[in-house]
C-alpha cells in the first residue's frame, strides 16, 4: 500500500499507511470459516485499508474487477505500459514463487504489480510477505487473480486516480487513532476489538482438549497462524502500530504518544509469549491445556483494554 | 521485542525467504529487522500443512479400498476441502461429496472432469493417476 503512495514521490512509511487507515483490529467472526477454521483477523482488510488512506491522502483510488480473464489481464497490461503501479488482489494458492508451506486457499492475498519483462511477458511483482521483487508467469497471475471460492478476488486492480497528496497530519493522526481506540473499545458488535479477544477465550475454554486432541490442536494453531504468519510485523500487527504511534509523536511533537507506542510493544511481546505457549502445548512439550491460554487471551484483553483507553485520553487532550 | 530477540531460527516453511519485523533497537526506536524464521510460525504452518497430507493420507487408502474416487486424494492434495472445492469449481457441495463416490466418479462427463482438472491445476487425464 505505502508503495503505491510513495511511487509518487510522497515519503510515507508501510507504519505510517497502516496507523493512518485505522487497520489496527482484533475481529473473530466463528461464522466465517476458512478450511473448516472460523476467520480471526488482526488488522482490516486490505480494501479498508486502501479506503481508509483516500481521506487524509486527499485522493481517490480506483478499484476495478473482471468477470473474465482476459479482460482483467489486458487492462492490467495497459495500466503498466501507461506507467502506474498496480495493486492486485489474488490467490496465494496459485502464486508459484510463494514458499510451498505458505500456498493455502487464502483469496485474499495483496500484491503489487510494477512492470513487465519484455522477453519473456513474465510480471513484475512485489509481494508483501516476500523481501525482494519476484518475477511471475502470464498465466500463473491469471489464475490466481481468478480463482473462485470465498472472497474471490474476481480479478481485482486498484490505482490512484490521481497523485496522492501530502496529508495534514495535525488533523489526520489523532483522527485515525480515534478510530481506531472506537473500534476496538466501543463497537456495538461483540466480536470485534477487546470483547473480540474474550470471546476467542471463551471459545478455547470450550474447545474438546480431553475428547479430541487433535482438533483443539488445530483450532488453536490456526489462531496463531493468523497471528504470526499472516503479513510482516509479528505480535498481530502490534509493533506495526507502534511503529506508527511512534513516527506519529516525531511528526506531532506529541512524546505522550511515543510512551504508548513503547506500552504497545510490551503487549505485542506478551502476544508472541502466547503464541509460545500455545506452540509448545502443540508440540506436546507442556500439557494440552486451552483454560490456560484462555487466561492469557483474557489477560492481553484486559492490557489491551487500558492501552486503548489510554491512547483515547492521549488524543484528545490535544 | 528488541532488535537483537528477533528470531533467526532458519524455517524450512520460509522456503530460504526472509520476513520482515518490526523490533526496538538499542535506542528504544522501532526499526524493521530480516528475520530468518521463527520456531513457532514453523510449528503452526507445518501444523497446517501435515494436516492436509494426513487427510491425502487417508485419502488415498479408502480410494486403493474402492471406498472413495481419486477426485478426493486430489481435492486434498491442492488443499482444499469439499467446501473450497465446491466454491472453486461452482458446484453444489452434495454433488462433490457426491462424485467422490467411485461408482459416480468413473461415469463423470468429459466437461465436469475438464473443469475438476482445471481447479485443481492437473491434466485431465491425471484425474485418475493418485501415486
Amino acid at each position: 500500500m505505502s508503495a503505491i503512495v510513495r511511487h509518487y514521490g510522497l515519503p510515507f512509511s508501510e507504519p505510517m499507511a497502516f496507523g493512518l487507515s485505522s487497520a489496527l483490529t482484533f475481529a473473530f467472526l466463528p461464522f466465517i470459516k476458512i478450511s473448516g477454521q472460523p476467520l480471526v483477523s488482526y488488522r482490516m482488510p486490505p480494501r479498508t485499508i486502501l479506503r481508509g488512506l483516500q481521506k487524509p491522502l486527499r485522493f481517490s483510488m480506483r478499484t476495478e474487477t473482471f468477470r473474465r480473464p482476459e479482460d482483467g489481464m489486458a487492462r492490467l497490461d495497459q495500466l503498466l505500459d501507461a506507467g502506474q503501479v498496480v495493486g492486485l488482489q489474488a490467490s496465494v494458492f496459485w502464486l508459484p514463487f510463494m514458499p510451498p508451506d505458505f500456498r493455502f486457499h487464502f483469496n485474499a492475498h495483496n500484491l503489487l504489480a510494477f512492470g513487465r519483462d519484455e522477453a519473456s511477458g513474465d510480471y513484475l511483482l512485489s509481494d508483501p510477505v516476500l523481501e525482494e521483487p519476484v518475477r511471475c508467469a502470464s498465466a500463473d497471475l491469471a489464475k490466481a487473480r481468478f480463482a473462485r471460492g470465498l472472497l474471490a478476488p474476481k480479478g481485482l486492480l486498484y490505482y490512484p486516480a490521481h497523485a496522492p497528496q501530502e496529508p495534514a497530519w495535525e488533523q489526520a493522526i489523532p483522527a485515525a487513532i480515534k478510530k481506531t481506540t472506537r473500534n476496538m473499545l466501543r463497537t456495538p458488535l461483540p466480536f470485534i476489538g477487546v470483547r473480540g479477544i474474550n470471546r476467542v477465550a471463551r471459545a478455547f475454554e470450550r474447545l474438546p482438549a480431553a475428547a479430541n486432541p487433535q482438533a483443539t490442536k488445530l483450532y488453536i494453531g490456526h489462531l496463531i497462524r493468523m497471528q504470526e504468519e499472516i503479513g510482516t510485523g509479528g505480535g498481530g500487527f502490534r509493533f506495526m502500530y507502534a511503529a506508527f504511534l511512534e513516527e506519529a509523536a516525531t511528526r506531532m511533537a506529541r512524546p505522550a504518544l511515543a510512551e504508548l507506542a513503547a506500552q504497545l510493544v510490551e503487549i505485542g511481546d506478551l502476544w508472541r509469549e502466547f503464541a509460545l505457549a500455545t506452540a509448545r502445548m502443540i508440540r506436546d512439550r507442556d500439557p494440552l491445556d486451552p483454560a490456560h491460554l484462555a487466561t492469557l487471551l483474557r489477560a492481553q484483553a484486559a492490557r489491551e483494554k487500558t492501552f486503548f483507553t489510554s491512547l483515547e485520553k492521549a488524543v484528545r487532550r490535544s | 521485542m528488541d532488535t537483537t530477540d528477533v528470531p533467526q531460527e532458519g524455517s524450512a516453511t520460509y522456503g530460504g525467504h526472509l520476513k520482515a519485523m518490526y523490533a526496538r533497537n538499542p535506542d528504544g526506536r522501532l526499526v524493521l529487522v530480516q528475520s530468518r524464521g521463527w520456531e513457532v510460525e514453523e510449528t503452526v504452518t507445518r501444523q497446517a500443512v501435515l494436516a492436509f497430507e494426513e487427510l491425502a493420507a487417508a485419502a488415498l487408502e479408502r480410494v486403493r479400498a474402492g471406498q472413495s474416487a481419486p477426485l478426493e486424494v486430489h481435492m486434498y492434495r491442492a488443499r482444499m476441502d469439499v467446501s473450497v472445492l465446491a466454491q472453486a469449481s461452482g458446484l453444489w457441495r452434495w454433488q462433490v461429496r457426491r462424485h467422490l463416490r467411485p461408482a459416480v466418479f468413473a461415469r463423470l462427463s468429459k466437461a465436469l472432469r475438464a473443469r475438476y482438472a482445471q481447479v485443481l491445476g492437473i491434466e485431465p487425464d491425471q484425474l485418475d493417476v493418485i501415486d
